[in-house]
């Protein structure tokens, strides 16, 4: 898991506004398949999810039946101009978080 | 024929240059003043403002809604569905700007808006004023003096937040069975789309009592938020993705209130041997059903993003499949011939491509499509995808995560066992299609795949009266069917004696 430059200095920004962050992958329809930013705590976590790293100090979560299907995978967090996020903290700010993807050796 | 662009000479659509919120009847300037730029996908430009709204605001609504709702939890059914009767008359009325200003606003053909998604949310306040009028409570015997009697109430004020692929028609999915059931609505569009429902509001919103429906508009965190964990509303309703379905979940467990929630899917599309048996109607209609992926861009929830091909005939069908799809190509939303339309916002745009990516790079073959298209005659910054087949395998995450966009991912199966197996190794279970000419193989296969609709030789029809809803992952609920209105009902039950006698305990 890592985070380009651009998804880091947005990190920064909405840290400094919102205070420590944290994210969670989601899946299906709309805004899914792409990650979700909160205040750090926003989200309950349960016990199958999984951390698969951290992103400018945010830690990074998914699923845990969805880390099965995605373990293959290196995930960079880009970030993209948009609108509309669920309830993530980026989306008024004009931006979006996106997940990028590379092939790796489990 | 082509639609002139809206705010042109000739055009029925014309935007004003900024959009309040609905509230108590009237719109209302959000209260921090605030307003965000509402972009078309088809242009990529900017063409209105629209209320960027907070936590007050939704207070606001949230009074309005409160002060309405004993007086209409009291109407009768015939006024209810009188009034639902009038809004869909209204709507017919006004059908073709409502479909321009969706296809505006989501980037969705005209074709489409003006043959489905309008004409099904005018059937669907239409249908949800029959069944209030057809319903009933229930009288139980308990014994020959004592009588259970089930009387159906609204909930009283409801939250419902709506998605962008289809603005008006889910909201109607949610609106429709909230006020046939007697409750006050707070209602959040998405922000990618904001403005039919709004240019709706101000056509319909005399036909309803003052604070019945209420439409706030804004960013998930600054407005949603503090709706769906308001302690005000009796009941949230979402459609969307999972990690903020979960959240819905959580805020809703905050207050112990019921919600229902539309997730998504990666929905399979099984194409068993026969269908390919005869050249005939029924053959162009299965390739037909393949080439579904591309409806709406592949922005609905059962998008057919998965098709499974019998082994032996996949080769036949997906060049027939293949070809039949590279007949469609993006072009602009406001031509009547056009089939495909943009990507409704740049993020999805974004996403679609970074999937495409990822398909790539797991080694999946790519067949056609796979690249953005841009298109001329100021289209040059639209959203537009070409229309993409993928060949792979299951586990690839192309066949496991919705991609939102005009993508299917093709894989071939091996019997009927092995077809079943793919299509339930999934986190998602919203919808799929079956075709085979062999009734009992489609009807076995339907009863075995874990989804909550199981299109069989059809595909992407959304009638009223038939359950829409998810199983596993891709939520909780049915919608476009009455049983929603029971989604939007406490039941009372007055257990009642008409015995004289003592009943002996003390």
């Amino acid at each position: 898991m890592t985070a380009t430059d651009a998804a880091l200095t947005w990190i920064a920004r909405l840290t400094a506004q919102h205070g420590p962050l944290m994210f969670h992958q989601s899946g299906g329809c709309c805004d899914g398949s792409a990650p979700m930013c909160y205040q750090r705590g926003e989200f309950k976590l349960g016990a199958r999810d999984v951390q698969l790293g951290e992103v400018g100090g945010a830690p990074f979560y998914m699923g845990g039946d969805q880390y099965e299907l995605w373990k293959h995978t290196d995930l960079v967090l880009d970030v993209v101009t948009g609108r509309g996020a669920g309830f993530s903290l980026e989306a008024p700010e004009g931006v979006r978080f996106l997940i990028r993807s590379e092939v790796c050796a489990v | 024929m082509k639609y002139p662009r809206p705010n042109t000479a000739g055009s029925k659509l014309n935007y004003e240059s900024r959009y309040d919120n609905f509230i108590g009847g009237e719109f209302v300037r959000p209260a921090k003043g605030q307003y965000f730029e509402n972009l078309s996908p088809v242009t990529g430009r900017p063409f209105t403002e629209v209320a960027r709204s907070t936590a007050e605001d939704i207070e606001k609504a949230l009074d309005a809604a409160h002060g309405a709702k004993a007086a209409w939890g009291k109407t009768s059914p015939t006024e209810r569905a009188n009034v639902l009767l009038k809004i869909a008359d209204v709507m017919e009325q006004n059908l073709e700007v409502l479909a321009l200003s969706e296809s505006w606003d989501n980037g969705k053909p005209i074709r489409e808006t003006l043959a489905a998604d309008l004409p099904l949310a005018i059937d669907h306040f239409r249908y949800f004023a029959g069944c209030l009028r057809a319903e009933e409570g229930t009288v139980g015997e308990i014994d020959h003096d004592t009588i259970a009697y089930h009387f159906k109430e609204p909930l009283g004020v409801v939250g419902q937040i709506i998605p962008w692929n289809f603005p008006l028609l889910m909201a109607t999915w949610k609106l429709a069975p909230a006020l046939a059931a007697g409750n006050c609505v707070v209602l959040k569009p998405a922000e990618q789309t904001p403005a039919t429902i709004l240019l709706w509001a101000k056509l319909i919103g005399h036909l309803l009592p003052r604070g019945v429906l209420n439409i706030v508009n804004g960013f998930g965190i600054e407005a949603g938020k503090p709706l769906a964990q308001n302690k005000r509303i009796a009941k949230v309703a979402f459609t969307g993705e999972t990690t903020t379905g979960r959240l819905i979940m959580q805020y809703a467990s905050e207050n112990i209130i019921p919600v229902t929630l539309e997730l998504g899917g990666k929905s399979p599309n099984i194409f068993f041997a026969d269908v390919l048996d005869k050249d005939d109607e029924f053959r162009q209609k299965a390739l037909e059903g393949f080439a579904m992926f591309m409806l709406n861009q592949g922005e609905v929830c059962t998008c057919p993003s998965r098709a499974l091909v019998d082994k032996r005939i996949y080769n036949q069908f997906l060049e027939l499949a293949t070809e039949r799809t590279q007949r469609v190509q993006p072009g602009d939303p406001f031509d009547t011939d056009t089939k495909l339309g943009a990507q409704a916002s740049n993020d999805q745009l974004e996403k679609i491509l970074s999937y495409i990516d990822i398909g790539k790079k797991e080694g999946a073959k790519l067949r056609t499509g796979g690249e953005r298209v841009r298109l001329g005659g100021g289209l040059e910054d639209g959203y537009y995808v070409a229309p993409t087949i993928f060949e792979g395998t299951n586990r690839m995450r192309i066949f496991q995560e919705e991609i939102f966009g005009p993508v299917v991912s093709v894989t071939g199966f091996d019997g009927f066992a092995d077809a079943i197996a793919i299509a339930n190794d999934t986190l998602y279970g919203l919808g799929a299609g079956v075709w085979s000419r062999d009734g009992g193989i489609a009807y076995r296969a339907g009863r075995e795949i874990q989804a909550g609709r199981v299109w069989t030789n059809c595909y992407h029809l959304y009638p009223a009266h038939a359950a829409f809803g998810g199983y596993k992952q891709s939520g909780l609920g049915r919608e476009t069917h009455k049983m929603m209105l029971d989604h939007y009902q406490q039941t009372k039950n007055l257990l009642v004696s008409y015995d004289p006698k003592p009943m002996g305990f003390f």
